[in-house]
């Protein structure tokens, strides 16, 4: 369940935000921390796990301390689907 | 003539209980400053700049997040005679080192005195500094002065004169912060009083609202000097918390009654594209009279976006506008009509492009929509001239040229950067555009100048940052912006030779492109795209050809798709 969650956000951010499809992202990557993802492309990561999963991220929460890869993403939309 | 520091003793006197700023947080109730609160804090600095022996006509750094000491200090250098200049604050995916760097470099040309900055940044901006700089103090918020009542007969920015320069204004990037745009009290002042007639501006009816940083001219002359100096209230978002939750500006507008906002385009797109309409319940949003887009390429779709998804709640679809503004001109160069809005044109997609002629549009080919910036202000000249030297033609394309009664002084302690500007009292912008009846339409940049988001980025700057990168020869590599549709900004592209022809290790280095470019320069890169050797083109000269070098990359783009 949960592996299904991580290859979707990792599709999406590598095709959508990175526009690099072939591009790997590690389970353990820094993804905000590292500047891969910017604040203007958090909004679509953000809106993206609202619309696929039900689940919403406050905006407050839109930074590197609530998640930085795509692991503590999955455990966020996990445990509050 | 005035000075700044005359009009605040004015308002000091007059207006004292009228609002001034308001602050707004994410997580704490508004903050408002009426005129007497902002002046009294602006004081407790100036006091303190005393205390330090900051001497008037010296330069000092503001750097500080958005909050009432980034305003108490920089009003505070006002009234001291100290000329600010605001420093973007680090942000988390900046690295620290490449920050210190930055710094260093704006240190080493501007000579600043003072860094003015929070306790929590304090260890930080220390570690920029170098034995033998300029720093003689760095300042914290924490250490200045109590309140107490001005006593306006001794701050000796009373006695600056019209001529003196007020305040510095830096672009971004190493390139950027080492030229700081240098304007006088005349300069600022000269700018407001056209720039508020061409947006018929009313004290008692208008509400600026402004999520803009400080650091950038749109937000410090639009949103700050010209609302504080000409007693129009402003309420202030942070950056920071608007590009989490865009809807916040909206929400501003319909609890302040805002009439005016300026905006660059990609804003247009990501509030229309990113903002979701749970968060507009109850939000009125008809008090909005101009919404301008300016700093960055205008776009009529981003207006068209917009309006069709705001004029729901209440957004008059007059409102947006359009300005062409930059800090050598204090701010504003032209504005659209505020009754007519921006005029819009179709034209012959192809001779444009290519030939850069403006011509209607021609049945059976692709044509293009362009929309205006206004006119010019009423003290400012504008010029369009051609590489033949021809002038002002209409519906001729060409480097704009400028000249007005509120032109930079110069680039401060530059006077190479100054002279090159300059020709025979004009001040060659590095845009190209037309005119056609009298308005001015931006097409583009002589400059190579990269703008993401109203930020300027230099190209070179991101290419010898991506020449640090590990397997990248040095010196081949490209950066160039393309416009992206969607967002209605422009993306940044890094194209690096390398060694390797294996696949896998050019994604490891693209990889590293994108860390180490990101890290250093705050700019997250779209494409980043590592080629083999020779792939690159360079002129004759070697120089990297960047539109050569553009269209090879749309070209093998195209082909992919």
């Amino acid at each position: 369940m949960t592996e299904n969650i991580t290859s979707a956000l990792a599709k999406f951010i590598a095709e959508k935000i990175l526009k690099q499809a072939n591009k790997v992202i590690k389970p353990d990557e820094a993804l905000i921390s590292s500047g891969l993802i910017d604040s203007f492309s958090l909004m679509d990561l953000a809106m993206f796990v609202e619309d696929t999963f039900g689940v919403r991220i406050e905006d407050t929460e839109l930074n590197a301390q609530t998640f930085d890869n795509l692991s503590q993403l999955t455990d966020l939309i996990a445990s509050r689907q | 003539m005035t000075t700044l520091s005359n009009l605040l003793h004015r308002s000091f006197l007059e207006v004292p209980e009228k609002r001034s700023i308001v602050l707004q947080y994410s997580s704490q109730p508004d903050q408002e400053l009426t005129y007497r609160q902002l002046i009294l804090g602006a004081n407790q600095y100036a006091l303190t700049y005393a205390r330090e022996e900051i001497q008037p006509g010296e330069v000092v750094l503001l750097i500080l997040q958005h909050g009432q000491d980034l305003a108490f200090s920089f009003w505070g250098a006002v009234l001291h005679g100290a000329i600010p200049a605001i420093m973007p604050f680090l942000s988390e995916k900046l690295s620290p080192e490449r920050y210190r760097a930055d710094l260093a470099s704006l240190i080493s040309i501007t000579k600043p005195v003072a860094i003015i900055t929070s306790a929590e940044f304090e260890s930080e901006a220390r570690s920029a500094l170098v034995p033998g700089d300029s720093i003689r103090k760095v300042i914290v918020t924490n250490t200045i002065e109590p309140q107490s009542e001005p006593d306006f007969d001794s701050l000796q920015g009373m006695k600056a004169a019209p001529e003196d320069i007020v305040i510095l204004q830096h672009s971004s990037g190493t390139t950027g912060l080492q030229k700081g745009v240098a304007l006088s009290h005349k300069a600022v002042l000269n700018q407001l009083e056209a720039y508020s007639k061409a947006i018929q501006l009313d004290p008692e009816k208008d509400v600026i609202v402004s999520w803009l940083p400080l650091y950038h001219d749109m937000g410090l002359i639009s949103c700050f000097l010209m609302p504080v100096l000409l007693r129009v209230p402003v309420v202030e978002l942070s950056p920071f918390d608007w590009v989490r939750a865009p809807y916040k500006l909206m929400q501003s507008v319909s609890q302040y009654k805002g009439t005016l906002s300026w905006l660059p385009n990609f804003a247009y797109n990501f509030c229309a594209n990113k903002i979701r309409e749970r968060n507009l319940e109850g939000v009125d949003l008809s008090t909005w009279r101009a919404i301008i887009n300016c700093s960055e390429p205008v776009h009529a779709e981003s207006h068209r976006l917009f309006a069709e998804k705001f004029e729901k709640f209440g957004l008059n679809p007059l409102a947006l506008q359009t300005s062409y503004a930059m800090a050598e001109n204090v701010f504003g160069v032209t504005q659209s009509s505020l009754e007519a809005g921006p005029t819009v044109v179709e034209i012959d997609r192809e001779s444009f492009m290519m030939e850069r002629i403006v011509t209607p549009p021609v049945a059976g080919r692709s044509s293009m929509k362009v929309m205006s910036s206004g006119r010019p202000l009423d003290n400012t000249k504008i010029r369009v001239i051609n590489e033949n030297g021809e002038d002002n033609l209409d519906r001729m394309v060409g480097e704009i040229m400028l000249q007005s009664n509120c032109m930079l002084t110069g680039y401060y302690n530059r006077p190479d950067a100054t002279e090159l500007a300059m020709r025979d009292g004009w001040y060659m912008t590095g845009d190209y555009g037309f005119l056609a009846d009298g308005e001015l339409y931006v097409s583009g940049r002589k400059k190579d100048m990269i703008i993401v988001g109203g930020k300027n980025i230099y190209p070179q700057d991101l290419e010898a940052l991506t020449s640090e990168v590990p397997g990248v020869h040095p010196g081949r590599t490209v950066a160039f912006g393309m416009y992206d549709e969607e967002a209605g900004t422009e993306e940044v592209v890094i194209i690096a030779e390398v060694d390797s022809e294996e696949p896998s290790e050019q994604e490891v280095i693209a990889d590293a492109i994108r860390k180490h470019v990101t890290k250093s320069s705050a700019i997250a890169l779209r494409h980043v795209k590592v080629v083999g050797e020779k792939w690159i083109v360079k002129t004759s000269s070697g120089k990297t050809a960047r539109s050569a070098n553009k269209e090879k990359f749309l070209r093998e783009l195209g082909s992919e798709k």
